[in-house]
Parts: structure tokens; sequence; C-alpha cells
């Protein structure tokens, strides 16, 4: 076998392999009294074992679950645990040691082989190979085997293809996640208890965990709630640096954004209130709600969509309309509408 | 004895088995502890599968919503799928449920966490080279499969965490450019979170992938027995043969007492420490979370790339967003990975060495592939600090800013350092080992020589204590040579600056000559 670049030295400045060294008997193999004791200890430690199969048995009984009684559960748990792992630990433990400290103690040594069959075998296996050809025709008939080749190719491809149902059959990726359940007029109640929030409720420096109006009634609210969540805050309005076209987005200084990050959507959850910062628990993206929610800090690019909202005839704040992009994760054909 | 007779040869009349038990029966295992790294994976599986079969009697994979009824009375009436609260019923109706979900749990931990392991072994200690590269890209196939198969199972319950993963999940496929929303509705059956993926999740989990999972186990085991173990060298121990104790019945009983250690060790932990306590989670809701939620250790490092990206990596080709923030961490994990599985063929390239290798090399006789490793391991851990960089932030009171870029610095340079400690502190013990080879080591004993100097009696080693530290693969640098048709290509330039960055510092082992030579000097 080719060596590449080892440095193999000539047999004569090689060192010689010592051999086995001497074997030095244990103190069982010597003394027949320790022997013994140490087969008492292998008996024991099986007992022991034994032992715990009936704890865990008893355990099992002996601690039922009550309702509503959380200790109860603990218990059960730590016995019946602690039984089934004292029946497993005195076997393994047992069979450990009566390997090691009964049974021969000799290292044996067994011959190795080169891997590859011996020339004979490879040559047997060539002409195996050779006959089929020749039997078949395999590389002869070359239409037949072409043909065979590529129906071969093809012949996976329906298996493919009846997945494709996994996904539904009628949705738009791009339509389904730039809507979302806000539109002009829709209440931005709180989460989860549904309750419209006048916009007097809103004190400087509160935030609001916000879901639109009539989320609970969708069949389809969890899906819903994973776009529509919003945060609602209150700043000072000189603390807003509002860009050109979104002037009447706020209400007096209370904005309302998605809460969902635009990363890889988590819920961005955390509002430190002195600096006016979100922040996203999941890779610690943070976006600067004084200047609409740009990121100022982590992996995510964009910041979070504004929500338009003023409010209703009751004082109730409503959303303006739906977001103006679509909220969450950034994804390829966002922007082609 | 008479039914033991009995049963062996009506089993033997109609099966040849006598044929297997003759062959394998006293097959030799060599013993070291770091062997058993691979049996531990493999017994965790065991309890895996025991544990996880008695989990689907009870669980129940849907995400149809029912309102909860049970035992655990801070949730009662809460909405929620049936997937969790099936979860809570296994957890706090059924006796022994909450002790085998736990075993699972941690079943799964270790499992992963002793392929992981096992895989260092392998690397470090070079047995990954031939004939065993076939079995390290089986073995590593394990390793991927681990994952997924606990990233499946830390979805099933649905509960706030792992509707939170999937969130993340779902999120990072709708960043691949062109087809991210399209594959996400397929995987998902639309929108996030739908009423689809737990049960497809769970296909995947007690079907497919313990599938593959056993299969591979199974090659991995049989290419185990054709190529037989490695050993690591000793005095009596050649390349021709396999030193240790036979299966039957010396490893037999090892072996299997240490399968019911490692399942008793599970017990033990399953029984007194909670592992994934859903119910303090809730069910999944898109819109609360808590901070330092973590996902298990081993999607750590993935949660760690996503971390590190610096903002502002996302831009626009005409109408279309290309979100650099996730493809990147994606590829430098994938690229991560297949350095991971190509490495015994790398090696194999630049050294051109096509003997077999059965004496497994003592991580000090390769330094530079142990620096590679070393640098790995940086990089590997590098990232997986960067998924608690929100905790490490809170407990030495810095901002996640600055954790953040303290590992940004630590995942660039931090391999390199790694490398360079590694390769120093190898060549240093190669040199140690040579010199107490020649010289023996200093016993401490001073005595007076008659002329009146001091000197300190070295001991010499034992011929079999020196052999340990003799006897390993040596290479030097390829030298470039034009081919048969007197050019010298590309691709030997490569190699053989490969083999230089490889073999330049070497230390040879200690030759007949030198060993001869020092003995006549006196040995000191
Ligand atoms: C290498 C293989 C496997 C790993 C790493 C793994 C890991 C996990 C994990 C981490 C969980 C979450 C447990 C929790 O609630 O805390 C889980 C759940 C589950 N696993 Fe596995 N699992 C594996 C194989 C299996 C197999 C083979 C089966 C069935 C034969 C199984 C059945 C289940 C079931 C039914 C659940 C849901 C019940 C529950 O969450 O409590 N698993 N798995
Ligand atoms: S999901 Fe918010 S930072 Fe990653």
């Amino acid at each position: 076998m080719p060596v590449g670049t080892a440095v193999v030295l000539p047999d004569s400045e090689q060192i010689q392999n010592p051999g086995f060294p001497p074997y030095r008997p244990r103190v069982s193999d010597l003394d027949p009294k320790k022997a013994r004791s140490n087969e008492r200890r292998i008996a024991l430690l099986f007992a022991a074992s034994m032992v715990g199969s009936v704890f865990a048995i008893v355990a099992y009984i002996v601690f039922p679950i009550n309702a509503n009684d959380p200790g109860s559960i603990r218990l059960n748990n730590l016995f019946l645990g602690l039984g089934i792992a004292l029946s497993l630990l005195g076997i393994g433990i047992a069979a450990v040691h009566w390997s090691k400290a009964l049974m021969e103690g000799h290292d044996l040594s067994e011959e190795r082989h080169m891997t590859r069959g011996s020339e004979a075998t490879r040559a047997s296996a060539a002409e195996v190979f050779h006959l089929g050809n020749k039997e078949s025709g395999f590389t002869r008939r070359k239409l037949v085997r072409n043909t065979l080749i590529a129906s071969l190719a093809l012949w996976p491809l329906p298996g493919i293809i009846i997945f494709r149902d996994l996904g539904p059959a009628d949705q738009d990726a791009n339509d389904v996640l730039r809507h979302t359940m806000w539109k002009a007029g829709t209440r931005l109640t709180k989460d989860p208890n549904g309750v419209p929030i006048k916009a007097s409720d809103v004190t400087l420096g509160s935030v609001f965990h916000v879901i639109p109006e009539g989320l609970d009634d969708r069949e389809d609210a969890l899906e819903q709630k994973a776009k529509a969540a919003v945060l609602l805050m209150r700043l000072k309005p000189e603390d807003l640096h509002v860009s050109k076209g979104r002037e009447n987005w706020n209400y007096h200084g209370i904005v309302a954004y998605s809460k969902i990050c635009t990363h890889v959507g988590c819920p961005v959850a955390l509002y430190e209130q002195q600096t006016h910062h979100l922040l996203c628990p999941c890779h610690q993206s943070q976006f600067d709600i004084t200047h609409e929610a740009e990121v100022i800090f982590g992996p995510a690019k964009r910041p979070l969509p504004q929500l338009p909202i003023t409010v209703d005839s009751e004082g109730y704040l409503v959303a303006r309309s739906d977001f103006h992009e679509p909220v969450g994760p950034s994804f390829w054909e966002r922007d082609h509408t | 004895m008479r039914v033991t007779n009995w049963a062996a040869n009506y089993i033997d009349e109609r099966t040849g088995m006598s044929g297997l038990v003759k062959e394998l029966g006293r097959k030799i295992f060599p013993d070291h502890w770091s062997y058993m790294l691979g049996e531990v994976a493999l017994y965790s599986f065991i309890v895996i599968l025991l544990s996880g079969t008695f989990l689907t009697f009870f669980f129940q994979a849907s995400m149809a919503e029912t309102v909860y009824h049970g035992s655990y009375a801070p949730l009662e009436g809460i909405k929620m799928s049936s997937a969790l609260s099936s979860t809570l019923h296994i957890s706090f109706d059924v006796r022994g449920g909450l002790l085998l979900r736990q075993i699972h749990h941690w079943a799964a931990l270790l499992f992963v966490a002793s392929i992981g392991l096992h895989m260092l072994r392998i690397f470090f200690t070079g047995a990954f080279r031939k004939p065993r590269e076939i079995n390290w890209i089986v073995g590593f196939t394990l390793f991927v499969l681990a994952m997924a198969e606990g990233f499946t199972g830390y979805s099933l319950p649905d509960d706030l965490l792992s509707g939170n993963g999937l969130r993340i999940i779902y999120g990072m496929v709708e960043g691949v450019p062109v087809v991210g929303t399209w594959i996400d509705f397929l995987l998902f059956g639309g929108e996030f979170p739908g009423d689809a993926i737990v049960g497809r999740l769970y296909t995947l989990h007690i079907l497919l992938l313990p599938a593959a999972v056993v299969a591979a186990i199974g090659i991995h085991l049989v290419l185990l027995v054709v190529n037989k173990h490695t050993q690591f060298a000793g005095p009596g121990r050649t390349e021709k043969n396999v030193v240790g104790v036979p299966i039957m019945p010396v490893f037999a009983a090892k072996a299997g007492g240490f399968f019911f250690i490692v399942f008793g060790v599970i017990a033990v932990v399953a029984a007194t420490v909670t592992i994934n306590p859903i119910w303090d989670y809730g069910p999944y809701d898109p819109s609360p979370i808590s901070a330092g939620t973590q996902p298990d250790w081993y999607i750590g490092f993935a949660d760690g790339a996503l971390r590190l990206v610096p903002p502002g990596w996302e831009f626009m080709i005409g109408p279309y967003t290309v979100s650099l923030n996730i493809l990147i961490p994606i590829i430098v994990l994938v690229m991560f990975l297949v350095v991971v599985g190509a490495y015994p063929f790398f090696e194999a390239w630049i050294t051109g060495d096509q003997r077999e290798h059965h004496m497994t090399d003592r991580p000090r006789n390769a330094p530079v592939r142990t620096a590679i490793g070393a640098a790995g391991v940086t990089f590997y851990a590098a990232l997986w600090a960067a998924a608690s960089s929100d905790i490490l932030a809170t407990h030495f009171k810095m901002s996640v800013e600055w954790v953040t870029h303290i590992i940004q610095f630590a995942l660039i340079v931090g391999p390199f350092i790694a490398y360079f400690l590694a390769k120093r502190i190898c060549l240093g013990l190669q040199k140690k080992d040579r010199e107490i080879a020649l010289h023996g080591f200093e016993s401490g004993r001073i005595v007076r020589l008659p002329g009146g100097e001091y000197i300190e009696v070295h001991r010499q080693l034992s011929e079999y204590e020196r052999w340990r530290l003799l006897t390993y693969d040596d290479y030097q640098p390829l030298m470039l040579r034009p081919n048969e048709r007197g050019r010298i290509t590309n691709a030997a330039r490569l190699r053989a600056r490969m083999s230089r960055w490889f073999f330049e510092d070497r230390i040879a082992p200690v030759t007949k000559g030198e060993l001869e030579a020092s003995h006549q000097h006196g040995g000191h």
C-alpha cells in the first residue's frame, strides 16, 4: 500500500516491540478469601436490584397521584424513579464488578486481516460482474440500458409531486402574509381579554399588549394573532421622530407597532421605558420607538411595521388601516406587490 | 444445562447460528475509558426507544383545540391543543408518566451529548482514518439525525417554548431566497402556526427518523465488527492485532452492566431533576414570551449563530429581499457540518497514506489535526455561548451589546488562538515524551559524584512504558515534484502547501540509533 508522505524506517532502525508485559494477578486471583468476598458483594448488588424492582412496584401503588395535589406527583415521580434506578444500578454495578474482579483478567489478542478481500476473492467478484454484464448485455445493448436509466430517473417524480398538497393549493404566500386582521376602524383591544382600549387609558410610559377586536371569534385565531399582535405605548409627542406621510399614524404620542420581530418572528415583548427601546428576547434585536422602531442593535434589519391609529367617536383607539407592509420576518417577495 | 443444550441445538439446526457464535463470540474489544462514549450513546438511544414507546400510548399529536381539565389546577379551563393537554395528562394523571417523560428528555440530552463526545474522541485519536472513513460518515449522519430527533421531539408538546422554536424555524425558512415562503407553506400547511405541524413532526419523530437512526446504528455496528476496534499503542500491540477482552464473557458483562448503569443514572436524574416543565410555560400563543428562554443545548449553536449577525445584513435586488442575516448563519452552520463530515478525506488527501490504521493516535502526536480540532471546538463553543448572550449579560452585569461583541470577536479570533495554543502544547508534550523516552525522568533524588558535582538521578522507563511513547505515525512535508508529464499541477501545489502546513513542525519519533546512543551515555 502506498504510504504517502509517511516516514517508514527500515526494519533495522525500528525499535522492537517488547511484546506483552507479564500479567499482574489481581488480589482475587491469589486470595480465594478475597474472591469469595467479591462474590458476596456482587450477589448483594443483585439483591439490591431486586429490592429496587419491588420497591418501584410498591411505590407505584402507595404513592398515587391525587387530583390538584402537586406534592403527590413529586412523590410518585421520586420514589418510582428511585426504585427503578436502584433496580437498574444494582444489576449494572454488579455485572461490571463481576467482570472486573472475578472474570478471567488476561488480555487476549486477535489477529487483524486487511479489510479488502483477497486477490482471489476480488477476482471472483469481478467475474460475477463480468458474467452479469455478459449474460444481460448491459453494456452491449445501449438502447435498453439507457432507457432503463432514464425510466428509473423518472420513476420517483410522481412520488415527489404527490407531496404538493402538503401546502394549501389556493393561497399565495405573499398575499396571505401581507394582510392582517387590522382594517380601518378595528378597535385595539387588550391581549388576552379583548377589552377595548381608550386613548385616555394609555398614560405616559405605559405599554399595552394589543390584539384586534374580534380575534377570539376567528377560527384561525392563532394564525391571525401571529400577524396582528401589536404593542402600544405612549411617549411625549416631542420625543417621536415622525417621518413624512406618517404624521397622523400616532395619536397624541400613542404609537402602535407590530409585536412580531422582523428578524425571525419572535414576539418583541420587552419594553424599556426610560430608553423607549423594544427588545426581542430571542436574538436580542433592539428597536428604538422614538425613531419609528428602527433597529439599533441585533440581527434584525427592518424597523417594526407601524400600525396607523386614531380614535373613534367613543374615544376608543382604532386602526386607521392595515399595516402598510407585511409584518414579521423578511421574505424574498415581500416588496413585490 | 439440559434445557440450554436442547434450545441451542434447536436453534442451530434451524438457523446455523453456531457459525455466528464461533465467529463473534470471542471477538476482542480493547479497553479504554474513551471507547465507552459510543456505548453511552447506544444505551441512551435504547432508553429513548423504550421511554418514547411508552409516551406514544398516551400522547396525542394533534393541534385541535381543547379545554384543559386535569390534575394541574393552574391551567384548568385553559384553551390549548390536544398535544399539550395530553402531555399534561401524561405528566399529572398517569402514574410514572412524568418520570418517563423526564427519562425520555434526559436520555435525549445525554444521547446527543455522548454522540458529540464520541465524535471528538474519534477525531482527536485519528480513528477516522482508513479503513474507517465510511463509518465516520455514518456516525456523522447519526449526529445530524440525533439533533433532528431532538428538535422534532422538543416541538411536540406544543407549549409556549416549543411553539417559539417553531416560529423561529418558520421565520428562518421564510428568509431563504425565492422558495422560502413556499417551503414554509408546504411544511406547515400554510400560515404559522397552522394545525398540521405537530402531527407531521410526530410522524418524523416516531417513525421516519427513528427508522433512519436504527438503520444507521446497524450499519455503524456492522462496520465496527468488520473493521474491528482501534486500540492505543502499547506493548504487544501492533497494527496487525487487536488486544483486549473477549465479548464472551468479559465484554458482555461489562457492556451489559454498563447499559444498566447508564439507564440507572438517567432514572436517578429523571426522578430528581425537572426537565422541560411545560406546565409552567403554558400553551403556545404568538404573543407572550419571557426573557432568558433557552432551546435544548444541542440547538444552542444554531440559535447563537443567528444572534451573532451584526445589524443591517439584508439588502434588496430590485423588488426582492435577500436576508443575509438568516442566510449567512445557515450557510456557516452547513459549512461547519460539511467540514466536520469531510475532514477524514481531506487529511487522507494530504498524507496520501493508503495504509490501514488501527492504532489510535495520542492527540499530541498529530499536532496540526489536534489544533484544527481545538479550533473547531472553540468555534462551536462561541456559537453555543452566544445562545446564552442575555443570560451571560445579566450574570456578568454587562450589556448584551458588549457580550455579543465579545463573542463575535471570540468566534473569529478564538479558533486561531486555540489552534496556536493546542499546536504548541502538542509539540511541547511530544518533546517531553522524547526526552523521557531517551533519558528517563527526573527522580528528584540528588547524588554527589566522586568528583564533587551534584547530579539528579534519572529513572529510566521500563521497556514497556517506553514503547508507548515511541510508536506513532510520522509524516514529512510533501516534496513538490513534476508528474509523469513533467508538469506541476495546481492541485499538487495546493497539496504540497497543505502538507507543509500539517507536517512542517514535526517531532520525529525516537529511532533505534538514538535510543542506543543515549543508553551508552548512561541515560542523562
Ligand atoms: C434519538 C431519538 C429521540 C430523541 C432525541 C427524542 C427527543 C424527544 C424530546 C426532547 C421530546 C420532548 C419531551 C418533553 O416533553 O420534554 C420528545 C417527545 C416525545 N418523543 Fe421522543 N425522542 C427520540 C425518539 C423517540 C422515539 C423513538 C419515540 C417513540 C417510539 C419517541 C416518542 C416521543 C413522544 C410520544 C413524545 C411526546 C410526548 C412528550 O412530549 O412528553 N421519541 N422526544
Ligand atoms: S426574532 Fe427577534 S431578534 Fe431574532
